[in-house]
């Protein structure tokens, strides 16, 4: 089993991603996802900057792949989409059919996991453009994970520790709770390394808002489930970035997977694992 | 311009016909369709008997086989497109690539529409539907401004459909799993959004409380107007504050935008809402039957009459209104 570190949902300083991923080069990671996913009003890593991560990454052993934005909304989304595809250097992960059209033809790209591929047909359809990883969706249950698999050994991918990206929205709700618009949003997201908590009136822990992207409030943690994910035919577990603990996170998940058998150590309660059991998303199954 | 209405049942049908619908779409009755709810949508006989009545007037029929199909259940959507084939659809409403695919290799003159749940935000993406599968029109996610939906509309062969009127969806479709993640209903593979089952409503001493699976939606004080609990339109506090969070219970209303649609050459609009009443798609689809045989009478002096509005409003969740996404500040 391969560990993969999702692409950077959060909106952090310069300063910040490159001492994250300073950390990140000595860290049991084995596949490295780079880019801006979330918002492309969010420019303090060019892509240059990202290009020059990836090969220091790269000389570290890590297989750098970069990821694509998940919603595009005009040209100056797709151009910058362009620019990743055309990289010429590093795989590309697809978050988006507008992504995969420039990709198709192509060898060895990822099908992310904003793409719906929810079936074996999709997934065929999807490696005879070139596609050489399924990431799955976020919501895929164990179900979906192992059919679509039995008829399409592929190398698989899921989210197993962070907290969900749910939704996107062309709203930013983080500029929103300021009264601001999205335009003039003043990047008030900055402010929140791991999102800003949304709690219902009763006070519970509900979701994170993070810019346009909805994330769920508990993290999803598929650690005691790794059994059932190699009997899926999972061949990387994915884990996505938090500001604090995230190498912690995947030593754990490498000690895990190399048979220690202790789950992620999570200090908090509030962690979930449904979706995987085909249950609400937000419940966590024995 | 086309007009493209909703109908949950035979007489919604009747209704969006007798009044004016370009368009009719519907779904059958299980999982194949986004709005998979008890007691809504059609069976073969109602589907043949709709197709019948649609056809001796001039109208055509939409099957909305939108929903991401599984391996155990695939039968059930390919059996869907089958269907759609012989009794004579006009187009089926299709987002998953694996279905697509299947429908257009099986029936190459079934006409293909890319749904909403496709999430194909740009004209690459739509471009892509096209030339893969020979998908005729792209209904655009409720996310790109007008000068954004003009850009897709120049960039494409692709015809162009938009919503006009109903219920929001405030993220992109095709892109939520809120519902899944509070209550296990996903929009995608099963349908369902926020569902009845799930909804519970109960008197407290704090006030009237929604609840969506436990989680609370909202908490109504006495004398405030409840709304259903969709989740992205409940109450919710962050950073101190308890607000809208993510939108207000409001339905999308352009009627004021038809001049801009019809200038850019969008194809079509829709009117949200299979799971309301007859009554609803009768009186939804009379306003912008009007509208757009005014608009196309004489666009310069089109202008949307207080009736109208009025007409509108009465249909409109929470009686707002919004231009949402269209419209720059909404975002």
């Amino acid at each position: 089993m391969k560990i993969a570190l999702g692409p950077v949902l959060y909106y952090w300083s310069r300063t910040a991603i490159m001492e994250f991923y300073a950390g990140i080069a000595e860290s049991p990671a084995d596949i490295v996802y780079l880019g801006e996913v979330v918002c492309s009003r969010r420019q303090e890593m060019q892509l240059e900057d990202w290009l020059e991560l990836a090969d220091a990454l790269a000389a570290r052993g890590k297989e750098v792949v970069l990821s694509t934005q998940a919603l595009t909304e005009g040209a100056g989304d797709m151009k910058l989409v362009r620019n990743v595809v055309h990289n010429g250097r590093f795989r590309v992960e697809a978050n988006d059919m507008g992504a995969v059209s420039l990709l198709a033809g192509t060898e060895g790209w990822v099908a992310g996991p904003h793409l719906n591929i929810y079936n074996p047909q999709s997934l065929a359809f999807i490696m005879e453009l070139g596609a050489t990883r399924w990431v799955a969706p976020v919501e895929a249950t164990r179900e979906i994970a192992r059919s679509v698999l039995k008829a399409q050994p592929l190398e698989a991918e899921v989210f197993a520790h962070g907290r969900l990206p749910l939704a996107f929205s062309a709203r930013c709700f983080t500029a929103r709770r300021f009264n601001l618009q999205k335009e003039g949003c003043e990047f008030r997201c900055i402010g929140f390394p791991d999102g800003m908590p949304l709690k219902t009136r009763e006070g519970e822990s509900f979701l994170t808002i993070n810019g346009v992207q909805t994330q769920s409030a508990r993290v999803y943690n598929l650690m005691q489930d790794l059994a059932s994910l190699q009997e899926a035919g999972v061949t990387v577990l994915r884990a996505s970035p938090q500001s604090q603990g995230t190498g912690d996170v995947l030593h754990a998940m490498r000690a895990a997977c190399d048979g220690a058998g202790m789950p992620a150590a999570s200090k908090d309660d509030n962690w979930c694992n449904g979706f995987w059991h085909a249950r609400p998303g937000l419940e966590r199954a024995a | 311009m086309e007009l493209v209405c909703p109908a949950g049942g035979l007489p919604a049908l009747k209704a969006a016909v007798d009044n004016g619908a370009d368009w009719v779409y519907l779904g059958l009755r299980d999982s194949t369709n986004a709005r998979n709810f008890a007691g809504l949508n059609f069976d073969e006989a109602a589907l043949a008997a709709g197709v019948a009545y649609a056809h001796a007037r001039r109208r055509k029929v939409l099957l909305a086989l939108n929903t991401y199909p599984q391996a155990a259940t695939w039968a059930r959507w390919t059996q869907a497109v089958d269907l759609a084939a012989a009794k004579g659809v006009d187009a089926i409403i299709v987002a998953d690539l694996g279905l697509l695919d299947y429908a257009h290799r099986t029936h190459p003159k079934l006409k293909l529409h890319l749904s909403v749940q496709g999430s194909a935000t740009s004209h690459e993406a739509i471009n892509f539907y096209h030339q893969r599968f020979g998908v005729r029109r792209a209904v655009l996610p409720r996310v790109l401004s007008l000068a954004q939906v003009e850009n897709v509309v120049r960039h494409t062969p692709v015809e162009i459909e938009v919503f006009g009127f109903g219920g929001l969806c405030v993220m992109v479709e095709g892109r939520c799993a809120l519902s899944a993640y509070a209550c296990g209903d996903s929009p995608n593979t099963m349908g369902a959004c926020s569902p009845g089952h799930a909804v519970r409503w109960e008197e407290t001493p704090a006030g009237l409380e929604s609840r969506l699976n436990r989680v609370l939606i909202d908490r109504y004080a006495p004398g405030e107007r409840a709304a259903y609990p969709t989740l992205c339109k409940g109450r919710f506090e962050a950073e101190g504050a308890t607000y809208y969070a993510i939108e207000e219970p409001a339905s999308l209303n352009t009627i004021e935008m038809l001049p801009e649609f019809l200038r850019m050459g969008v194809r079509a609009v829709k009117i949200e809402g299979r799971q309301r009443s007859p009554a609803y798609v009768a009186q939804v689809t009379k306003v912008w039957r009007q509208a757009i045989d005014s608009l196309t009478r004489d666009a310069e002096r089109f202008r949307p009459t207080p009736e109208w509005m009025a007409a509108l409003n009465r249909h409109a969740e929470g009686s707002q209104q919004t231009l949402g996404a269209f419209s720059r500040p909404w975002k």
